[in-house]
């Protein structure tokens, strides 16, 4: 949902706090229901992860997360799908070049960056995103250390 | 310049036929003019030749004669504004063969990982020695909107990609290449976009990713301009790679309103519409202010060249470099003059 993807930006500091506290959990849980379960966790995890970061961020599967260093706006939002923002064609308002109703995605990630304790992390170069983990969980990649 | 000595960019092992490649300097990566001219130190002066909608080489060629003598390296656009036109890559393998130095822009809008890294070999192969890596405008705003983004890489792993290839002389699979593309890598920047902060950092990852030169989006703010550059050379970032700044030819006030509004990513000061729009000749008015920019640009500190953008307007552009007096007394090399001497850069 836009406004919520909006409002977990303005919150990047919170939501690191919870993501560092919470993601050791998520990823330790699921390491241990993968054990006993083997294969069969992976529908439902999936499932609530799509709800979840879905209702959050706007969350696209793209199966390899990415929120914790790019201030949690989720860069697979920008029309160009851009790993690296921003492109050039920011507006001098701050909207995308592509959709001049929607905040640039990257706008967004540098503000969300500048609130994190660790947001120096946007720094960094990001990989080009594997297609084939669309519409896999990144959870269970982490807990699979895939 | 007649004596080949005076001239830094003449080679004694450089071969006569301008279709051949040149040798690779010491501390050089690629066998090109363009490199030559940014290592020894002189003001580069770049522009745009917007490709044909023909399947004509001659009209390539009849657009790249109107900078000879004045330009050291032609861009070749890559659909830009996603409209489709010849492709860059025709336009640099047209422009090799007549010894031009074109600087293959790829756009990462149309073509995926596959498709690019083959273009990169062929266009080496084809004796294209720089290239500009970019994301590429969307689809949205060209003459085929109902076509399908791919945006499989963005600028960044593009240069990255073209450094493998190059340095690591292998595919981004692992696979081993038998000869790697000796390519001058260049990136895009636009200091005069949103978000200002968050614009060094950008030129701080082109060059992490491989950006040995930048080309600037049109240049109009050169307030801007010199605050970027200053932070830049704070973090060091100048020593690493060579600005070449973006340099518009306006026509009128309209225009320039038009740029502003309608191209996102384009700033131009109220003040130089103002301009314009009082001035009784605007034509000559927008040519005078780019002579003043490119004048003002030569003498800010990082700035090594600039990158003239005349679009509908080239047939201007040798009048502007001229008047704006940055090339001295050297004359950028042009088929016409090669067969005259061999000493011109």
């Amino acid at each position: 949902m836009y406004s919520l993807r909006l409002w977990s930006v303005r919150h990047a500091r919170l939501l690191e706090s919870v993501y560092r506290i919470g993601n050791p959990l998520i990823v330790a849980t699921l390491r241990g229901a993968a054990r006993v379960f083997g294969r069969h966790i992976d529908r439902p995890v999936t499932a609530i992860e799509r709800a979840a970061k879905g209702l959050m961020f706007d969350c696209r599967m793209c199966g390899d997360c990415q929120l914790s260093r790019t201030g949690m706006s989720c860069p697979m939002n920008c029309p160009k799908t851009l790993r690296n923002g921003p492109c050039g064609g920011v507006r001098e308002n701050g909207m995308c070049e592509v959709r001049p109703d929607m905040a640039c995605v990257w706008v967004q990630a540098w503000r969300g960056a500048a609130l994190m304790k660790h947001g120096g992390a946007i720094r960094d170069l990001a990989a080009a995103v594997d297609h084939r983990r669309f519409g896999t969980s990144s959870w269970l990649r982490m807990a699979r250390d895939d | 310049m007649t004596d080949p000595d005076a001239n830094p960019i003449w080679h004694p092992g450089d071969p006569a036929d301008p279709s051949l490649p040149l040798p690779i300097l010491p501390g050089h990566v690629s066998p090109g003019r363009f490199e030559r001219v940014l290592r020894a130190g002189l003001f580069a002066v770049t522009t745009e030749l917007a490709p044909p909608d023909s399947a004509d080489p001659a009209d390539v060629l009849a657009r790249a004669r109107v900078f000879d003598g004045v330009i050291d390296a032609i861009n070749a656009t890559d659909g830009s504004g996603a409209n489709c036109h010849m492709s860059s890559l025709g336009v640099c393998a047209i422009l090799t063969r007549a010894g031009y130095s074109p600087i293959l822009q790829v756009s990462c809008r149309d073509r995926n990982r596959i498709a690019i890294q083959g273009d990169i070999l062929g266009a080496a192969a084809l004796g294209v020695c720089s290239m500009l890596c970019l994301s590429g405008d969307d689809v949205s705003v060209g003459d085929h909107p109902e076509a399908k983004p791919v945006f499989d890489l963005d600028s960044i792993s593009l240069l990255g990609t073209a450094r493998v290839l190059r340095d690591e002389q292998r595919f981004l699979s692992g696979r081993r290449l038998d000869g790697a593309p000796r390519l001058f890598l260049g990136a895009s920047i636009n200091p005069f976009a949103p978000p200002a902060e968050a614009r060094v950092f950008q030129l701080a990852k082109k060059i992490a990713a491989g950006a040995q030169f930048v080309q600037s989006q049109y240049c109009f703010d050169l307030v801007m301009a010199r605050d970027f550059l200053s932070r830049a050379r704070d973090m060091g970032l100048l020593e690493r790679c060579f600005v070449i700044m973006g340099v518009g030819v306006l026509a009128s006030a309209k225009t320039a309103k038009w740029l502003k509004s309608a191209i996102p990513g384009v700033h131009i000061p109220d003040e130089t519409i103002r301009r314009l729009e009082q001035a009784e000749k605007p034509r000559a008015e927008g040519r005078k202010i780019a002579v003043e920019l490119i004048q003002q640009l030569a003498e800010m500190p990082g700035v090594s060249g600039v990158h003239v953008m005349a679009y509908k307007q080239e047939d201007y552009v040798g009048e502007i470099v001229a008047a704006s007096g940055v090339l001295g007394d050297r004359r950028p090399w042009s088929p016409a003059q090669h067969c005259e001497q061999r000493t011109c850069a």
